[in-house]
């Protein structure tokens, strides 16, 4: 994919904002946008990698692997450059591993103007620093995403959410050989179970949970990480809040954000984000005042 | 800048005296690692506690001398490897199992714990620590982390990135920081991403947090037979693109099951062109509905016997083949070269075509055992040093393989790491801006420079001349 004209949109100097389909908050107010190329360059069903301009909606992404039996794991919505740039983990992350490691190569437009790759090709590669983890989750402060090659997995023989009520998620959890999902709102337990559909009955039956139309609808207060061993007391914690959490992981969906309180570690790392803000981007154009974390 | 006798007073005053050491053997035994490059330590400290390494950062720094961490130095690429006199500041001492949550399934543990040691404590609680490079026996956790190892298993559940939640680190310039968390998330850049593989070149880890892996239910584990390598290559292809992900899929060719049938006597089919281990791992259901499906798929490739593993005797017995492939071919020549390219699964006929052609025009052997399912070669080039003008041979065609494999799409390394082996390769994949990116990463860590420097990275003279390997980077 030739990224000759976005990396000349995006220019050299001045501030400049990326957006997508604004549905993860869109651009930033009074900064000139540009927007990342879009379209499916290959999909490669025996390698399950994809590559894309980062401005294909992700649901295109998906009807696409689909028609090959696979899936990806961004959540739904928006373009995959969004879902990376955000770095949101979807409710299934227990079984499909963190948003993160999905990107496996990009090539971004950089604060200079120049195009630059980081990562390969391949899955498994240990070639270099790995600033494809930078990139995640960077909202674009560090550089512009334009092609992405990202992992995509099978989709499963059989797929299948369940729920029971329980006041402690931990014998559910217990019980499950790799859940696809688990979620508890102190009350009740859904888990999300996938493969054979012998295995998914079989393990379903022995957690004692019963068939269900599908995961609770999240609270879209907040989004707050905690230790996963703080889950259990959460219905104390979280002060009356309703509350979903991604047993295992330690997301918490509140429904409001002030519900519970944030702790920093002692050990902050904040000084060494703001020189990889400094180095990527020392004057500040990149999708300028976004503050990440 | 030299160590100074002035260093070393102010190590042995903080650290110790036992925990400092100037000896020539020690010198000698930490001035490299199993890449068989050699270089020069200046000091080799002993740290029991994060605090002195951070007292030993501080120390080299001050003092401007370069300093590297090592665990059990096990690496393969020179990652460990002192340059110019460095400090070397060994991690086994610290190896504690700090904590155990089988609940949640994770663990802390310091630096210095042993892969395989790690997994035996946790397997009681039917856990795993799901990375299990070769050397899983002896190599650190530390190790892993620095280098993002990854090993036969780890198709299915990725390297140890996909493993490490937390990491606590002392940066070069003595700040302690933790980066990434228990929950596996993060808010803000994910600097545990970062630096996990950054090869000792972003401060060192005293901490990890380390993700524990559910140990299958059940697990199958086959052995199929080709004619040809090809039709090997394209049944792995094959199982892909039908939607299955073993937990595992090694391949090795006749030269390789040769050599390790003669040494561990498992019946191995020794006039197959190459063989194939698939394991399989997980519910009952799913797994035998899989091994029909692989199986299938094998004989429409071509296989000509199928052995499944009757039992846990059979399947270690398979599994010891693979795994002691390395030390079978001693049987053959006194010296080995092991690369470690990545190519795109479909290539893999194409480029191990290319790999034999290669070895052939220089008159080299090759034995080819590999991660096949990850596309992750490693041609083993077996030879005798002391026949005259072989080294040469051997470092030329090391070359014409790494370069094929980029070629086809693939990457210089997909477990080993750069170091300095690959250092003045990355060019082949990377553009002068590509190189400044990583650089910037690494600079945001390290502000003094002195963190393991001259590995990975190819110095700015040097990034146009991708033929330069470092001096005795070929056994």
């Amino acid at each position: 994919m030739d990224l000759t004209t976005f990396a000349a949109e995006v220019g050299r100097d001045s501030p400049v904002c990326v957006i997508g389909l604004s549905t993860r908050g869109g651009g930033v107010p009074e900064v000139r946008w540009v927007k990342a190329p879009s379209g499916i360059e290959w999909i490669q069903a025996d390698e399950m990698t994809a590559c894309c301009g980062a401005g294909t909606a992700v649901d295109e992404l998906s009807d696409a692997l689909r028609a090959v039996g696979q899936r990806t794991v961004l959540p739904d919505g928006g373009t995959v450059g969004g879902a990376l740039a955000t770095g949101h983990s979807g409710i299934r992350r227990l079984g499909d591993g963190p948003l993160r490691d999905v990107l496996l190569q990009a090539i971004y437009v950089a604060a200079t103007g120049e195009v630059v790759k980081a990562g390969g090709p391949t899955v498994k590669n240990v070639s270099g620093f790995d600033v494809c983890r930078l990139l995640v989750g960077s909202l674009g402060t560090l550089g512009f995403l334009g092609e992405v090659i990202v992992r995509t997995r099978p989709l499963a023989q059989h797929s299948e959410w369940f729920a029971a009520e329980a006041n402690d998620p931990g014998p559910v959890f217990a019980a499950l050989y790799r859940p696809v999902s688990v979620l508890w709102d102190g009350s009740t337990v859904w888990a999300l179970l996938e493969g054979h559909p012998d295995d998914v009955a079989e393990q379903a039956s022995a957690a004692g949970l019963f068939g269900a139309t599908g995961p609770p609808p999240m609270p879209g207060g907040a989004r707050r990480l905690i230790a996963p061993s703080a889950i259990a007391s959460l219905p104390e914690s979280s002060r009356g809040a309703a509350f979903v959490a991604e047993v295992g992981i330690g997301v918490v969906h509140l429904a409001e954000s002030a519900a519970l309180p944030t702790s920093r570690s002692p050990m902050s790392s904040a000084h060494v984000q703001n020189r990889i803000k400094a180095q990527f981007d020392p004057t500040g154009r990149l999708n300028p005042g976004v503050v990440v974390g | 800048m030299a160590v100074t006798g002035r260093l070393l007073d102010e190590l042995r005053q903080t650290l110790g005296p036992d925990l400092v050491h100037t000896g020539t053997i020690e010198l000698g035994l930490y001035g490299r690692d199993a890449s068989n490059i050699t270089g020069s330590a200046g000091v080799v400290c002993f740290p029991t506690s994060r605090e002195q390494v951070r007292v030993a950062i501080g120390a080299a720094v001050r003092h401007g001398v370069p300093f590297v961490a090592r665990g059990a130095g096990t690496g393969l690429a020179g990652g460990a490897t002192p340059v110019d006199d460095a400090m070397v500041i060994v991690l086994t001492k610290m190896n504690r199992v700090l904590s155990i949550d089988t609940v949640n399934r994770f663990a802390w543990v310091e630096p210095g714990v042993l892969n395989l040691d790690l997994t035996r404590l946790v397997t009681p609680h039917g856990l795993h620590f799901a990375p299990d490079p070769s050397s899983q026996q002896s190599c650190t956790i530390g190790g892993n982390v620095a280098n993002n190892s990854g090993g036969p298993h780890c198709l299915a559940d990725g390297v140890t990135s996909a493993h490490v939640l937390a990491v606590e680190v002392v940066l070069p310039d003595g700040d302690i920081v933790m980066l990434g968390s228990e929950s596996g998330e993060v808010d803000g850049y994910d600097l545990r991403g970062a630096f996990v593989g950054s090869e000792g070149m972003c401060g060192i880890a005293t901490r990890i947090c380390v993700r524990l892996t559910q140990n299958p239910p059940a697990v199958r584990t086959m052995l199929f037979d080709y004619d040809t390598v090809d039709a090997g290559a394209q049944t792995v292809s094959a199982i892909i693109a039908a939607g299955m992900v073993p937990a595992a899929l090694e391949m090795m060719d006749q030269l390789c099951v040769k050599a390790v049938e003669a040494y561990i006597h498992a019946g191995l089919p020794v006039d197959a062109a190459a063989v194939l281990l698939v394991e399989v791992a997980g519910l009952p259901h799913g797994l035998e509905h899989d091994v029909q499906r692989i199986v299938a798929i094998a004989k429409d490739h071509g296989c000509r016997t199928v052995r499944i593993a009757q039992d846990e005797a059979e399947r270690a017995l398979l599994w010891k083949g693979r795994k002691t492939a390395f030390g079978a071919i001693a049987r053959i020549k006194p010296n080995y070269y092991l690369h470690d390219t990545v190519v795109p699964r479909r290539h893999l006929p194409d480029v191990l075509r290319q790999v034999y052609e290669i070895a052939d025009r220089y008159g080299i052997l090759v034995m080819n055992v590999f991660h096949a399912g990850d596309g992750n070669l490693h041609p083993l080039l077996v030879f005798d040093k002391r026949e005259p003008g072989m080294m040469e041979k051997v470092h030329a065609a090391g070359d014409e393989i790494v370069r094929v494999s980029v070629a086809a799409g693939g990457v210089l390394s997909g477990e080993h790491g750069i170091g300095l082996e690959k250092r003045d390769l990355m060019p082949l994949m990377f553009a002068p801006a590509d190189l400044a990116a990583q650089a910037a990463l690494r600079a945001a860590f390290d502000t003094t420079g002195l963190a393991n420097p001259t590995k990975v990275l190819p110095s700015p003279a040097s990034c146009g001349d991708s033929h330069q390997i470092v001096e005795g980077a070929w056994i």
